[in-house]
């Protein structure tokens, strides 16, 4: 069991860390129903594996200058108030409903996703909140730099806000919401979205540890395997992204989106995730 | 002083990130060879959620388990390193755009850290 946990967080770390969305889509099924734990165990564990594919990959993406520090700061601000929003009113809300409209808008913005050109090659106006709040950048590729500007940034925040509730209230999922924010909404390049989502993950991560910890969610005999796993995933992970084709990466995240938006329908119609 | 430039301040983040990640990784390998040489021959079992020993799920309780070598609570305060990873790097972020005196993203940096410390914090841990 210890070696089959460990092999599934890999490659939920490597898939986490390519796609922005953490390795919770993996690891919470293996877990819950793939090894009949017990799913509150499954996600204690599944968000130590987000802190831990997060800050592991982090540390190679910032380093590379795909992420935005910056806009992930400003965005944070979105993100820990929606968790903490969506922790408030948790015990008022049917989380079933909420994880079945989460599931629909998911396979949404799938297709989106699929539909979307490539980056522009030329950066949008620079106006109103983006500008005051310098959420700006330039990413260099294949030895080609290419500056953006942050669009429609009230509506990315927004976004934001309702991605940090739905992690609040539904414990996975919250990276998925981050990336179609920046790519959909602000029309950052695709890159510097999933590295920015990856680098903000942890944070949103790391406020809900406190609870989960004190319930006693995580058993140190299943989160370390879990732990071990994640890191030299996420480590590859982020070797190969600067690497690889935004329209590669592009379509193993709709993959991926797709896999969670069953999951939450899975959820959300059988109460079974 | 020479201010921050942002290529500097990313190179700190990262080498941040790093440091916390390995440090936690290293804690946890140790506290999971003890864990594995005593548990092997055991089947765990998952399946029925019995929350956790209530010393392991306090910060001092980990500690002290961890100060005794105890294999869990080793394995409990790697993981409590690893939880303190993006806080400290937003705790250094705040210290960063000061270098860089912006002053308005010392201000956004603040509010993450408060809301931060508000939801890990305010559960008791």
């Amino acid at each position: 069991m210890f070696l089959l946990v460990w092999l599934g967080s890999a490659l939920a770390g490597f898939l986490g860390a390519i796609t922005g969305l953490g390795g919770g889509v993996v690891i919470v099924p293996l877990l819950a129903l793939g090894l009949h734990v017990d799913l509150r165990y499954a996600i204690g564990a599944s968000l130590l594996s987000v802190i831990a594919t997060s800050s592991g990959a982090a540390a190679a993406y910032v380093r590379e200058g795909l992420t935005n520090i910056r806009i992930g700061m400003f965005l944070e601000v979105a993100t820990t108030l929606g968790a903490l929003a969506g922790a408030a009113v948790a015990v008022h809300v049917a989380t079933g409903f909420v994880a079945t409209v989460f599931g629909v808008v998911l396979l949404g913005a799938a297709a989106v996703s699929l539909r979307r050109p490539g980056d522009a090659t030329t950066p949008g106006p620079l106006t109103g909140m983006a500008r005051t709040f310098r959420l700006h950048g330039t990413l260099v590729q294949d030895g080609v730099a290419v500056a953006y500007n942050a669009q429609r940034t009230p509506g990315g925040f927004g976004l934001m806000f309702v991605a940090g509730m739905l992690s609040g209230l539904l414990g996975i999922g919250s990276g998925a919401l981050k990336v179609i924010a920046m790519d959909n909404v602000m029309r950052l390049p695709f890159k510097v979205s999933t590295t920015t989502s990856n680098f903000m993950i942890g944070v949103t991560a790391a406020a809900s540890a406190g609870v989960y910890l004190s319930r006693g969610y995580v058993v140190p005999g299943l989160a370390a395997p879990v732990v071990l796993g994640v890191l030299p995933g996420a480590l590859a992970g982020a070797r190969l992204l600067p690497r690889m084709h935004s329209r590669v990466l592009r379509l193993v995240f709709t993959g991926v989106i797709v896999i969670l938006a069953v999951e939450m329908l899975l959820k959300g119609l059988t109460g079974s995730l | 002083m020479k201010p921050l430039t942002d290529e500097r301040m990313d190179q700190l983040v990262g080498g941040i990130l790093r440091l916390g990640v390995l440090s936690a990784t290293a804690i946890v390998v140790a506290g999971s060879v003890f864990y594995l040489s005593g548990h092997l021959a055991e089947k765990p079992h998952y399946g029925v959620f019995l929350a956790e020993p209530l010393a392991l799920r306090t910060v001092r309780g980990t500690l002290r388990s961890a100060a005794h070598l105890d294999s869990s609570g080793l394995i409990q305060l790697g993981l409590l390193a690893l939880v303190a990873t993006p806080v400290a790097r937003v705790a250094f972020s705040i210290l960063g755009f000061a270098a860089q005196r912006d002053f308005l993203y010392v201000a956004i940096t603040l509010a993450v850290m408060a809301v931060l410390c508000y939801s890990l914090f305010g559960t008791n841990l």
